[in-house]
């Protein structure tokens, strides 16, 4: 179905109302004024006149802006007020709109249709009773409305009752227990109930089982799914690669969220800045993986800083969708014309989110975090002792600095004006600090070109350096963050010359090398950083120091055989080949006799480097350790830290999180000109649209500040969105349609009153969402009985005036997941990761990488639910999209349901639905009596949670009766119907033919694609 | 009158359900109301045929994506300057501000690989590698004048395909699709099928984007069930799937019956339409009843051989059956190296079966109102990349070619400079390609919106000029 399919009647119906206003007095005040003018009046203004007379200066036409009372009275730079109050036939406006001259005419006609009678009327009347502007709705911040008196004690029922009398309608009867049990099932859990679950809501009641269910850990399961579309979650990069990522703890978080009642504005301020909670724990670091769900390209030869931009603007489209229910997309190139977004504003808005580094961590399991714990408490205690046993610790470490400062050689990092890889797959930049960033595709060579002072010399220094942007900080790029570099060459070129001089390099010397180790049948080697020098691609340096001290940085110091000496001009040219590639290194050029590299850990001489006060944990740590390794009196403590280090535990998975550049790193956000990264327009400071709730003053961090603007108490629009998006759930459609949209723009909600008493109570009760869903669900409202009359069809085919109860066909997850349970395949397991669901070989084959790892799971794990499944962007589940699952490209905010060939041949064919009308054959005959006629009534029972009546009965009678005969006559081969293979037997039970197995997979197919069995109701 | 449920559904239904493959069954009462429903533009389903904003000049399109990004300098704009100049450097001033892929853009230029000849009485220029082509010369549009933005294969694909480079907008089919509805009784209204390897720019290449699931590209696929699990599962034979399919519409009908939702009996013609498409698509893609004559013009010399010329015969087969939009994706023309070898390679893959497509629809009097369409997402640079046989990306100009109805035939549209760096005439960015499109299908591309997220979108965003210079 779809939604500009409006059907005629109500198009004519809101003539009828328009040309009702039109023709009566204008005498309309207080709450009814403000309503006719937001859904009459903006409307026109919006639609006819903003594009040129809006928000956005820079497409304003005249000088004129008609979205503001004041600037319109004011007129443009005509000096003719467009509005006159009381007066329509002095005004502006209304000589323009119905100027019979081509060149007066509003719009003018290569801007769109004239306005017609209805809208021109409906404008001057408007401006004869005094021209009285409102702000729109959304954009005020909710208040319950006195309920009125009703016969209905609950505020839903009260208010829906209420709108309906005004209609001449009212509340349908309450629904059959059976189908509400079920209904209450599908919408709290997603699943159906079973045979005694019904009977056990008989005997609870409705509020004892919505409580049950509230309870239950399959709540957050299904109730995660709407949030996992509008953040647009996946376990790959999207792109044409489209690389697997582990990005599930995320997920879990999200369904533990909710299975624990976080309240929304706590889950929504942990997702945008949980790093900057003070003492953020894991699972606030893991939050921010929300912000990072955005696609990742990794194609050749990308720049990099282009598509954090598009990732940049994907995160605030995500926001705009989900939080604010805000359109933010048409500022990123100029202000909104609708909204009051100016493009300022939207990069205001970027500003806050856009101070931060693309990290990723390791995420630890709850054994793991103990044994960490462990390992870091024991350190700490050694780190005492040692402090204890030597008082002047402080001072030593101080010493020890001033050293590293003052007695190392002289070193001159060098500024290169050719960054690239022969390849051409990556191209490096240089940071401020003149250290070389890699990121984008990983290449294996790459190489820089200077022009350096070249005057005696002695030495060419590499640092290793690790970096937040880097998996895991680096400084490698690899899985786990390590790196080892095959070769690195030096060449000259003088002025005027043709050819490259490649230079000797000797003597390498770093701070760590692993041993050496030999690979691949000795073929290759890893380990000293002498072989970096030696001439030979199959062999290269590895700095690796084990798990737990891993991603720090390392130096080497490589000589030249003989000093360097060149005139000015002459090129400089480093090449670096690698296996697994450096993420960020820096050279730099000595003049010093003989250099080499320290042996202290090279973290130490940088963080040496650091102003005392400045220095991170990390930075304080490198010196500490530099300090206790130097000293020999305390070997012994030092080796049992050193082997406390090797005790720490290795990871489950990881997750991509985002992590605030610090001031020494901070990064400045300019407005890009029509929304293109490469041309910075001013500088802009983080801020807030001013039309909203202004933000509260007080000393977090930016991201953080704003992360409690979304979903301040004050917000017009966080807990109406919110409240929106569940009723969604729930009735199949928003109480605002445009869940992702409550703008200018958006339709006037038919019950904005009980959305803004939802809202505020909402507020009022914690925004606990599981309040919220229970108030709704003990609603009459929410009770009432499904069946449609073809006068209400007529008059409401939408449910919108909800005065019934709502049916619609479930969301593709939970299809899936109520086929495995009424198969009794289901498998409950908590989180882990993702599930890999079957797909034809068709599909597979058209990655353009293909997914080698795209192997079926089997056994339990196959029938996880479906919130656990793998879901590659660019290999959308087919099952799934047939069913109107979004695959997570951008943020979904809203499916909208379709009704086609393709889903019913997915229910009928595809493998999990194939299974499950095989499996629940066996179930039926194993647990639904010994004829056909109770198994029939059990079958129903586990599909439709109620008993067939007589002619049902004798439908599925007779099918299984063909089926028997058809068997019978050797036309279908049981074994096969049951198993999927010709000679194959599941283990039938007792007393039970594969006759009988076979015919009841039929009819288990049959069952299984009925619109009652896969809708709600 | 008394409203009855059925008819009540049967209303709904027909004004309100779209079902994915257009128009409703063929043998009952609904379709008949359906066709005496489809001459307005009043009709709210969907997917029923729409009227264009003004008279088309075309009714379908064959759009043959050549992805990876085909060189235009060794099949369609020949440079000689090229060849003389081989190997030196481009001129500094040409460079400015220009940004390649992988290379440095002060590489060596590099020649053509493939000397090119005049064709058909159009004396049109194409590379050698491309002869079939060149027969039918004088019944196509060639423009040399092609520009995008992006230079990456994934963005500049989706660039191409839905006007942006960011993800989720609705692809050109798609739009098509939602413009002017599908005609085709048992099949999708729009249609992919893929050849070689998957694109860089996946699934999204042919989606919906924020339209309704329904108006995104259907993959008709050459191995396995050509439509997803269209197979009944094994053991299941057809005697038993209709028995089945009778026992799911009669309690299907008797809860419409009960609970008077009329997209149960939307549910019951998807049923339906699902058990006819078990039989119209495998029909689709059996190529037994197609003459030697036909199949030796596309070069197809096992049928049951998944390829790009057996892709481009079923593409006639679907604009035959009333498929309003058929997408062809080729992802082989991606030659930063081995450029002469693997050109020549794709143009044996593609050149015969791309000309014999407009032959064909030109013999069966279909081309005059089709719109066939042959190209990729960008060029390829006037550099070398690499030792002396490969080109980089390029964006600032590229070569495609169109023919049917509404178009100038033999005809070579804009020019590039002497290097084929720049475009020096009648420059075609990607919008106003796509604006042109949409024209030949009678649909402005002004006018042809969404309202999503409180915006009206285009398939061009605010950009687009009318190429009209290669209208007929």
């Amino acid at each position: 179905m779809m939604d500009s399919a409006k059907p005629v009647w109500l198009t004519a119906s809101l003539l009828f109302v328009a040309m009702q206003f039109a023709s009566l007095p204008y005498s309309i005040f207080g709450q009814e004024q403000a309503l006719h003018y937001q859904q009459k009046i903006r409307p026109i203004i919006v639609d006819h006149c903003l594009a040129c007379h809006g928000v956005d200066e820079a497409t304003r036409e005249g000088g004129l802006r008609l979205d503001q009372r004041e600037a319109a009275l004011k007129g443009g730079e005509s000096q003719s007020p467009a509005i006159v109050p009381g007066k329509p036939d002095d005004s502006e406006l209304i000589r323009r709109i119905t100027s019979s001259s081509s060149d007066e005419i509003m719009p003018p006609p290569e801007h769109g249709a004239p306005l017609n009678a209805d809208e021109i009327s409906l404008l001057k009347e408007w401006i004869k009773s005094g021209a009285t502007y409102e702000e729109h709705w959304a954009f005020v911040a909710p208040k319950k409305v006195p309920l009125p008196n009703s016969q209905y004690a609950r505020p839903i029922d009260a208010l829906v009752q209420q709108h309906l009398s005004t209609k001449g309608m009212s509340l349908s009867a309450i629904e059959q227990q059976n189908r509400l049990c079920r209904r209450i099932y599908l919408d709290i859990i997603g699943l159906p109930p079973t045979p005694g679950e019904l009977e056990a809501f008989h005997k609870d009641g409705i509020e004892t089982t919505i409580d049950k269910l509230l309870a239950s850990e399959r709540f957050g399961e299904k109730w995660a799914r709407p949030w996992l579309d509008a953040a647009r979650y996946s376990d790959t990069n999207g792109y044409e690669k489209d690389l697997k990522r582990d990005q599930w703890a995320w997920r879990d978080w999200v369904i533990r969220a909710l299975n624990n009642d976080k309240p929304y504005d706590e889950f929504v301020i942990e997702q945008i800045a949980g790093d900057l909670i003070p003492n953020a724990t894991q699972d606030q670091i893991i939050a921010t993986g929300f912000l990072r769900n955005s696609m990742v390209n990794e194609e050749g030869a990308i720049v990099p800083e282009q598509f954090r931009m598009v990732e940049m603007f994907d995160r605030l489209d995500c926001i705009g969708k989900s939080v604010l229910g805000l359109t933010t997309q048409c500022a990123q190139c100029h202000s909104h014309k609708f909204d009051p977004l100016t493009m300022h504003e939207y990069y205001g808005m970027f500003a806050y989110l856009n101070n931060t580094y693309e990290a990723q961590s390791w995420v630890y399991n709850g054994t793991q975090l103990n044994k960490r714990n462990e390992v870091l408490n024991a350190i700490k205690e050694l780190e005492t002792q040692i402090k204890n046993s030597r008082p002047d610790w402080a001072q030593e470490i101080a010493k020890l600095e001033e050293d590293c400062r003052t007695k190392q050689a002289a070193w001159n990092a060098i500024k290169f004006y050719d960054m690239n890889s022969i390849s051409g797959l990556n191209h490096p930049t240089q940071e401020a600090d003149l250290s070389l960033l890699m990121k984008g595709h990983t290449s294996g060579d790459v190489y820089f070109i200077a022009e350096p002072n070249l005057a005696n010399v002695t030495g060419l220094r590499i640092e290793v350096l690790t970096h937040p942007d880097l998996p895991f900080t680096g400084p490698g790029r690899n899985a786990v963050g390590s790196w080892g570099i095959r070769e690195i060459e030096v060449f000259t070129q003088q002025p005027d010359a043709k050819d490259w001089q490649k230079l000797k390099l000797t003597n390498a010397t770093a701070d760590f090398s692993e041993p050496e180790q030999k690979l691949d049948e000795g073929k290759s080697t890893s380990g000293p950083v002498s072989l970096v020098v030696d001439g030979n691609d199959a062999t290269w340096w590895k700095a690796d120091r084990g798990t737990a001290l891993r991603n720090q940085p390392s130096v080497a110091v490589l000589q030249f055989e003989t000093p360097l000496s060149a005139p000015a001009g002459t090129k400089f040219k480093i090449a670096m080949r690698m296996t697994d590639m450096v993420g960020s290194c820096r050279f730099s050029l000595t003049t010093t006799d003989k250099p080499t590299a320290a042996s202290m850990d090279y973290g130490a001489l940088l963080a040496a480097q650091v102003p005392a006060a400045d220095r991170t944990p990390q930075e304080q740590r490198y010196l500490f350790d530099a300090w206790r390794k130097s000293m020999a009196e305390l070997k012994d403590l030092s080796d049992q830290i050193d082997s406390q280090w090797k005790q720490y535990p290795t990871a489950e998975t990881s997750i991509l999180h985002s992590a605030e550049r610090p001031q020494r790193d901070a990064r400045v956000t300019h407005l890009l000109q029509r929304g293109e990264w490469d041309k910075p327009g001013e500088p802009v400071t983080p801020t807030v649209p001013a039309a909203f709730h202004p933000l509260r003053d007080d000393t977090s961090p930016p991201r953080l500040k704003f992360a409690h603007w979304l979903v301040d108490r004050e917000s017009p629009l966080a807990a109406r969105v919110a409240v929106n998006r569940v009723w969604q759930s729930i009735f199949g459609n928003g109480l605002v349609e445009t869940a992702e949209d409550f703008g200018t723009r958006a339709t006037v909600p038919e019950y904005r009153e009980l959305l803004d008493w939802l809202a505020v109570d909402f507020i009022e009760n914690q925004w606990s969402t599981k309040k919220l869903i229970r108030k709704i669900l003990t609603s009459k409202t929410y009770q009432q009985s499904s069946q449609v009359t073809p006068q209400q069809l007529e008059l409401d085919p939408d449910n919108r005036l909800l005065a019934r109860g709502p049916r619609f066909r479930a969301d593709a997850e939970v299809v899936r997941d109520m086929a495995m349970a009424m198969a009794g395949l289901l498998h409950h397991q908590f989180g882990g990761p993702g599930i890999i669901p079957p797909v034809p070989q068709n599909v597979l084959d058209y990655n353009y990488t293909y997914p080698s790892y795209w192997v079926p799971a089997t056994g339990p794990q196959r029938y996880r639910r479906t919130i656990y499944n793998f879901r590659k962007r660019s290999m959308p589940d087919p099952a799934m999209s047939a069913f109107d699952a979004p695959n997570a490209d951008f943020a979904c905010a809203r499916r909208i349901r379709s009704n086609t060939p393709l889903a019913a041949l997915t229910a009928l064919n595809e493998p999990i639905f194939v299974e499950a009308s095989q499996a629940m054959a066996l179930r039926i005959l194993r647990e639904g009596g010994n004829s056909d006629a109770s198994r029939i009534t059990y079958a129903y029972q586990i599909c439709m949670a109620r008993s067939p009546n007589e002619n049902e009965q004798k439908v599925v009678m007779q099918l299984l009766q063909q089926q028997r005969q058809r068997i019978a006559e050797g036309w279908l081969n049981p074994r096969e119907m049951i198993t999927g293979k010709p000679d194959q037997l599941p283990e039938l039970p007792a007393g039970t033919t594969p006759q009988d197995a076979a015919a009841w997979t039929i009819a288990a197919r049959v069952l299984l694609n009925l619109d009652e069995t896969i809708s709600k109701n | 009158m008394k409203i009855t449920p059925e008819m009540m559904a049967r209303r709904w239904f027909l004004q309100r359900c779209g079902i994915g493959l257009g128009a409703m069954a063929a043998s009952n009462l609904l379709h008949q109301e359906l066709l005496a429903n489809t001459n307005g533009d009043s009709n709210p389903n969907p997917l029923a045929p729409k009227k264009p904003h003004f008279e088309p000049k075309v009714k379908r399109v064959i759009y043959m994506f050549q992805a990876g990004a085909p060189s235009q300098l060794e099949l369609f704009d020949h440079k000689q300057e090229l060849v003389a100049r081989n190997g030196q450097l481009p001129p500094a001033s040409l460079l400015e501000g220009y940004r390649a892929a992988f290379i440095d853009p002060k590489s060596g230029l590099l020649a053509g690989k493939f000397p090119f000849k005049k064709w058909g009485q159009s004396g049109m220029e194409l590379s050698e590698v491309l002869p079939h082509l060149g027969e039918v010369a004088d019944d196509i549009c060639l423009i040399r004048s092609m520009q995008t933005e992006a230079v990456n294969h994934a963005p500049a694909q989706i660039m191409m395909n839905t006007g942006s480079q960011q993800f989720g907008r609705p692809s050109l089919g798609a739009w098509s699709l939602y413009g002017l509805g599908s005609e085709s009784e048992n099949l999708p209204g729009f249609v992919v099928l893929t050849s070689a390897k998957g694109t860089s720019g996946g699934a999204s290449n042919y989606g919906a984007g924020f339209l309704p699931t329904m108006y995104g590209g259907v993959p008709l696929r050459s191995k396995g069930d050509p439509v997803l699990y269209l197979s009944n599962p094994p053991g299941i034979d057809s005697q038993t799937q209709r028995e089945s399919l009778d026992a799911i519409r009669r309690l299907n009908e008797a809860s419409l019956q009960s609970l008077g939702d009329p997209q149960i009996a939307a549910r019951i013609q998807s049923y339906e339409m699902a058990y006819r498409l078990q039989t119209s698509a495998p029909e689709l893609m059996e190529l037994t009843d197609e003459s030697p004559e036909t199949l030796a013009m596309y070069g197809i010399k096992d049928p049951k051989e998944a390829n790009y010329a057996r892709n481009c015969l079923l593409a006639r087969r679907l604009v035959e059956r009333g498929v309003r939009f058929v997408q062809l994706f080729h992802e082989a023309w991606d030659q930063h190296g081995n450029l002469k070898a693997d050109v020549k390679k794709n143009a044996l893959d593609t050149d015969q079966a791309s000309a014999a497509l407009v032959k064909d629809l030109k013999q069966r009097g279909l081309l005059k109102d089709t719109l066939v369409i042959w190209g990729g997402e960008f060029g390829r640079t006037p550099m070398v990349q690499g030792g002396d046989d490969g080109r980089d990306h390029h964006n600032r100009c590229f070569s495609l070619w169109l023919a049917g109805g509404g178009l100038k035939t033999g005809y070579t549209h804009g020019k590039t400079d002497d290097f084929g760096f720049n475009v020096v005439d009648q420059p075609v960015h990607v919008h106003d390609l796509n604006a042109t499109l949409l024209h030949l299908l009678g649909l402005d591309h002004l006018k042809l919106t969404y309202r999503f997220q409180g915006r009206d979108y285009r398939l061009t965003d605010v950009h687009g000029n009318l190429v009209k210079d290669i209208l007929a």
